[in-house]
This record gives structure tokens, C-alpha cells and sequence, in this order.
């Protein structure tokens, strides 16, 4: 839809700054690591038991936001199909000298190949830059989530969140 | 229009295809779905049309509650198309106002 | 027919009283007029948020057939495709099999019935194509048949982002979401799955009528300003074949009228709400009402409020009084933490407000 009037604004990457789930710009230097885009108090914790080095905390009570102890993530990405909201990611800065890895959660079909370039998408599905699949996972304890990892340029790691896809009829 | 394949779901299952005659014109069917499902999957949208201003109507609940979707089936008027199975050779036909011979 | 206690609807809250009544020793009848039990969650292909306690984190049909398993194990009667068309005298229950009709007699009734969808009129809203959310997730998550390609989805709480996304899964384009209030209504986490799929979301919008001659060929959406009045000169026109309608729901609650129940109108809930106590005991003595019909809330809490119900008509039957005042109040501790945040907090005080006027 074009137009004047714009459609409301996805979260943005400041006010996500500013919940206890999104990593330090230290600890997202160092690599591999989870990003939790959880910013409202809702009764949910999978994640809190999904993760097998116990780094996202919620405790008492349910609402609490979801916290990242950074130290202990390894961005193993185990959390990511376990999150009902698909609001875990895994960012690595490391990846390669210009490039970034940024892992999500993708429910759609067709699924892309490793190796496939691809157009990715930021949080309005809005297309960005290309990447590169680097690997689909989908193992029988993702319960049909599958995770994609894709490489893109490192000034796109926070803002990449998806490929275009989804929209197949038939 | 079938979902085929499915993110989460997978394929669609394996059922037995049977043919139905709407309107005249015969379609295929899955035996055992609704008689709606089956409808829509054949580009059909059109279920009955109202007594007074002959108005369309649709399927709208899917839990036959509304009424909507109501049609003429082996010559019953008033069937409720969203909650009835399809059986083999069924014949189907919108139902105009109250199912009333026309 | 007799039961100790009749189940009225095998949904989450219901198929949780039976597995607890049933567990503590009283003898159950759990009806459904559905032929799959589960209610809601049985065309709910999504992982379900909620506490690991209850089992979030499955896929909704998952956690349908895990409650169901139980209660098979606890071999507890069911009567599947059997409606409860009436409450008569004292807890008489007129039952439509797909036989006949029948009468079950029971000492103690709980009715977990759900909630029915709202819908807004507006011109071309009866063409065929507008529909209910929930009919378009039927459709295209159990019989497997999409509704349309092009859909404009009416409605930002939690059932319309996650209809829409799930309507993205099955293939459709979902054109536009259109909200009325100023901001979106249900979590964000689901908001953000089908912005990031590119769905425009456009808060202080409704949909202004449906175009077509037979069925809907178009929409007009418009603006609306703070008291939801419709802003002229804002309307824009698309291509769309469905509009489909997330506009709340409703608690299902015919047979709680019939029983006599006394009501309060609780907004915040869905509307009119059968009176109840902690141990969601209605005015009327032995009719229970757990779930959606007690207020429209989550899968977690009509879980709980159905084990409430379920243990508290067994301990009134005599079973287990002992373990049913410990268990009783576990459970009201994790309720009153899933009612917590911006979104349960105004639900915790609709139920103490319904509690406050509750027979004790
Ligand atoms: C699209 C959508 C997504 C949702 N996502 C989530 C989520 O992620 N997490 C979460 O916690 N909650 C979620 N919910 C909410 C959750 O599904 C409901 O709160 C929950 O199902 C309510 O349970 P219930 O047992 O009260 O009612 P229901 O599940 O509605 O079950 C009621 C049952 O009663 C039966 N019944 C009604 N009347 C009669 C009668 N007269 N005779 C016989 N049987 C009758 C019906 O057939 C039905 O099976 C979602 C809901 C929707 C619509
Ligand atoms: S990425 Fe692995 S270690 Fe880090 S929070 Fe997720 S599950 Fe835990
Ligand atoms: S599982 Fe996902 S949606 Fe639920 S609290 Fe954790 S991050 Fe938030
Ligand atoms: S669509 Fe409502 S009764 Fe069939």
C-alpha cells in the first residue's frame, strides 16, 4: 500500500537497546551471541527453560522481561525455535572481516538453500541487502521452526531480521 | 484454493477424492471435509442468496452458527454447508430465499 | 444418564476440570459438540506463549492432544459431537447426540464453553468473502483450503496478528491490518512476526465497506480520529478478496443464563460475565464456569481456572478435602502471576471487581 498515511512502526532498534534481553555493544564484539527482542511484560518462559547454559532469566513473577546474562551465551541458537514471539535472534559480529551472521527463525515456505543468495529483510520486511544462507537447520526438536543463518554486511547485523518469502499461493 | 504444502503442517494428507455436482457442474471433493471447504477449494463463493433482495451470502462462522452458508443438498433445503460432509455423487445447488422450488 | 459432574466443553478449561475431577475420584461426563476435542487449540498451529507449566512453548493442537491423553488415561466419558442445548430445573442437562436427543443428570455442572467471535457491520460486510477470523483459521489449518489470495485482516489483538501470520504460512497475502484504537492490541512479539513479513499494520483505521457484486472484490479502509469517528477525505481503496474479522470475543454463555446465573458486564473481558467466586462457583450452587466463558483471558489461565473448578466440585462432592485446600491455593498463586503486566493487570482487577459481588 502506498500513501501518506504511514503503518505503525515495527520496534526500533533503540528502544530495544534499552531491554535487559539485547546484549552489550561489548559482548556482541566478541561473537556469537543471542538477541532478545522482548519488550513487554507478557506471561511467557520457554526461552528461560530452553537455554542449556541457563543465560535468559525471568523468575517470579512470569511478566518479567526476559534477561540475557551475556557472559554465559554462547549463541549456540537453541533458544531461538523455542520462543513463541520468533523473538530471538543470534548475531555474530566475527563472522568474517566484513561480514556479519545473523540467525532467525523462518516458518515459511519454500525454505532457501545453504549457500543461496537471498534478499534480507529488516523488521518492516522491508529489503535491505543480500545475504548469504550460510545453513538451514531444522532438526526434529525445532518443531518445524526452522533457523536460518545468514551472512551479511556487518553494518546490517542489527537490522537484518528475516529474507523476503512467505507470500506463495498454492 | 488447496493448501498443498504446508510450513508447519506438511503436506496435505491423503484422502479419498470423490466428485459432487454444484449447480450442475461437477467438482472433486475430498470425501469427509465440508461441503464448504470443498466449494471454496473449486472457486466457489457464492452459497445462497436471501429471500427478499437476493442478496449473496457466504461461508462467515464455520461452525454453523450463522447460517450463512446454507444450501440445497440431494434436494434439503437448509443445509448447513460449513458442518456437512461430503459423500460421493452429493448434488448441490444454491439455494435461493428460503430453499423454496423456483 | 447421571454424572457427579457434567464438563460442558472439551476445550483446555474444560478437558482440565475433568482431568482434576476425575484425578481426585468423581465420576465425569465431558460433553462437546465439536467431533475433536482441544476447542480452540485444535486449529491452532502456532507455539503458544504462556508458562512452561502449561505447557507453552507446543505447537496448540500439541497441547490439545497431550490434555486429551490424559483424560483418556483417567478414562474419563466423553461424549464428542453432542451439543448441550439446555439447562433445566435442578442440573438437568438436554443433550443433542448425533442419535437423538438425551438427559444427563448431574450433582455438579461446569460449564467451559468458550467465547463466540464479534463481528461489525459495515456496508458489504454480508458478502460473501467477509468472514470471522477464527473461520479462516479453521479453514486453512484444518480443512487445509484457503479462504482467498488477498486479505485485509480487521483487528490487532493477539487473534488477528497471529490468524494473519498464520494465513502468510498458508500462503495468502495479507494486505493490511487495520486497527482502530491507537495502538496495536495484542503482544508485540506478534506484531513483529508479520511486520517483519512486511504486513502493514495501520492503527486508528477501520474498514469502511466491502466492494463487489457478488463477492468482495475490494475494500475501503479510513482513518478514524480518538472517538473512533471515521475522518473523511482519508479513505483508500485496494484489491482484496476477504476481509476477515478479529474484533474480540465474546463469552459463550447461553446455558449459564439458563441455569439462572446472575451476570456482571465486565468490558475488559468480553462483555457479560456469569458471577463467580475464587473457586469460580457461579450464584447458583454447583454450576462452575472456567475459561473463556469466565471472562475472555489466555490458554494458561482457563487451564488453571479449570483445575480450580474441576477440584473444587470434587471436594464438594466429598473427594479429597484434605489435598484440595493445598492444591486450591497453588493454583490461585500462579493465576494471580500469569494477571500480572500491561496486559493482565486490568484482567486481575475485572475478576476481583466479578469476586467482590460473588456469593462466598
Ligand atoms: C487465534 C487464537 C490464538 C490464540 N493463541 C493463544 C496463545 O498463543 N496462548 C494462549 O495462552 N492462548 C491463546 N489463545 C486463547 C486460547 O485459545 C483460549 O483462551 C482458550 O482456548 C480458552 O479455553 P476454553 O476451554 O475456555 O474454551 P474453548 O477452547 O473455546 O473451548 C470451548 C469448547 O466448548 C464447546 N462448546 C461450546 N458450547 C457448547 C455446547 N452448548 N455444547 C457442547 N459443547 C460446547 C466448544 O465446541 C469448544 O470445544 C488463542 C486464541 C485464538 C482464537
Ligand atoms: S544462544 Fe544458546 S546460550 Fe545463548 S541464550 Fe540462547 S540457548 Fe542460551
Ligand atoms: S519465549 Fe520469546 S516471547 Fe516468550 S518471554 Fe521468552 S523471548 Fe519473550
Ligand atoms: S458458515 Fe456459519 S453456519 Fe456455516
Amino acid at each position: 500500500m502506498n500513501g501518506e498515511i504511514a503503518p505503525t512502526k515495527a520496534i526500533t532498534l533503540e528502544e530495544l537497546r534499552n531491554t535487559p534481553g539485547f546484549p552489550s555493544e561489548k559482548r556482541l564484539s566478541l561473537g556469537r551471541v543471542a538477541v532478545i527482542e522482548c519488550p513487554e511484560e507478557i506471561p511467557c518462559n520457554p526461552c528461560e527453560f530452553a537455554c542449556p547454559k541457563e543465560a535468559i532469566k525471568i523468575g517470579q513473577p512470569i511478566t518479567n522481561l526476559p534477561q540475557l546474562i551475556e557472559e554465559r551465551c554462547d549463541g549456540c541458537g537453541i533458544c531461538i525455535p523455542s520462543c513463541p514471539g520468533l523473538a530471538i535472534f543470534v548475531v555474530d559480529l566475527t563472522y568474517s572481516k566484513t561480514q556479519a551472521l545473523v540467525e532467525f527463525p523462518h516458518e515459511f515456505l519454500p525454505l532457501p538453500k545453504d549457500g543461496q543468495e537471498v534478499d534480507a529483510t529488516d523488521r518492516h520486511g522491508k529489503v535491505l541487502t543480500k545475504g548469504e544462507v550460510v545453513k538451514v537447520r531444522n532438526p526434529k526438536g525445532y518443531n518445524s521452526t526452522p533457523v536460518i543463518s545468514l551472512a551479511v554486511p556487518r553494518r546490517y547485523a542489527n537490522e537484518v531480521r528475516g529474507i523476503l518469502g512467505g507470500v506463495r499461493i498454492g | 484454493m488447496r493448501i498443498k504444502s504446508h510450513p508447519i503442517l506438511g503436506d496435505i494428507p491423503k484422502r479419498k477424492l470423490v466428485k459432487i455436482e454444484v449447480d450442475g457442474r461437477t467438482i472433486e471433493a475430498f470425501e469427509g471435509e465440508p461441503i464448504a471447504a470443498a466449494l471454496l477449494a473449486a472457486g466457489i463463493k457464492v452459497f445462497r442468496r436471501t429471500v427478499k433482495r437476493r442478496e449473496p451470502r457466504g461461508l462467515f462462522c464455520t461452525i454453523g452458527q450463522c447460517t450463512d452458508c446454507m444450501m440445497t443438498v440431494n434436494g434439503m433445503p437448509n443445509v448447513r454447508t460449513c458442518i456437512t460432509p461430503v459423500e460421493e455423487g452429493m448434488e448441490i445447488s444454491t439455494q435461493i430465499g428460503r430453499g423454496e422450488r423456483s | 444418564m447421571d454424572a457427579e459432574v457434567a464438563v460442558v466443553g472439551a476445550g483446555p478449561a474444560g478437558l482440565s476440570a475433568s482431568i482434576e475431577a476425575a484425578r481426585l475420584g468423581a465420576k465425569i461426563v465431558l460433553i462437546d459438540e465439536n467431533g475433536k476435542p482441544g476447542g480452540q487449540l485444535f486449529k491452532q498451529i502456532h507455539k503458544f506463549f504462556g508458562s512452561m507449566e502449561h505447557l507453552a512453548g507446543l505447537r496448540g493442537y500439541d497441547i490439545g492432544n497431550k490434555l486429551w491423553q490424559r483424560a483418556m488415561e483417567l478414562k474419563i466419558n466423553v461424549m464428542l459431537n453432542t451439543t448441550v442445548f439446555g439447562i433445566f430445573g435442578d442440573k438437568t442437562l438436554g443433550l443433542l447426540t448425533t442419535m437423538g436427543s438425551e438427559i444427563l443428570r448431574a450433582q455438579r455442572i461446569i460449564l467451559a464453553t468458550g467465547g463466540s467471535e464479534n463481528t461489525i457491520a459495515f456496508p458489504g460486510w454480508t458478502l460473501p468473502g467477509v468472514m470471522g477470523a477464527g473461520a479462516a483459521q479453521t479453514l486453512i489449518n484444518v480443512h487445509r483450503v484457503l479462504p482467498g489470495k488477498r486479505i485485509l485482516m480487521v483487528g490487532s489483538g493477539n487473534v488477528g496478528l497471529i490468524v494473519s501470520y498464520q494465513l502468510l504460512q498458508a500462503g495468502a497475502e495479507v494486505v493490511a491490518l487495520v486497527e482502530a484504537a491507537p495502538k496495536i492490541g495484542g503482544y508485540r512479539v506478534h506484531a513483529a512476526k508479520i511486520q517483519r513479513a512486511g504486513v502493514p499494520i495501520m492503527v486508528s483505521h477501520t474498514v469502511k465497506r466491502a466492494h463487489g457484486r457478488d463477492y468482495v472484490e475490494a475494500a475501503t479502509i479510513v482513518r478514524v480520529d480518538d472517538d473512533l469517528k471515521m475522518i473523511p477525505g482519508t479513505e483508500k481503496t485496494f484489491d482484496v478478496d476477504t476481509i476477515c474479522l478479529a474484533v474480540g470475543l465474546t463469552p459463550l454463555s447461553e446455558l449459564a443464563w439458563m441455569s439462572g446465573c446472575k451476570f456482571i458486564f465486565v468490558p475488559t473481558l468480553g462483555g457479560h460475565v456469569p458471577i463467580h467466586n475464587e473457586d469460580l462457583e457461579t450464584t447458583v450452587e454447583g454450576i462452575y464456569v472456567a475459561g473463556d466463558i469466565a471472562g475472555i483471558e489466555e490458554a494458561s489461565i482457563a487451564m488453571e481456572e479449570g483445575r480450580l473448578a474441576g477440584i473444587a466440585a470434587a471436594e464438594s462432592l466429598g473427594y479429597a478435602r484434605e489435598e484440595a485446600t493445598k492444591l486450591k491455593k497453588e493454583i490461585k498463586e500462579r493465576v494471580q502471576q500469569l494477571r500480572r503486566g500491561p496486559f493482565g493487570e486490568d484482567r486481575y482487577l475485572a475478576k476481583q471487581r466479578i469476586m467482590k459481588v460473588a456469593p462466598r
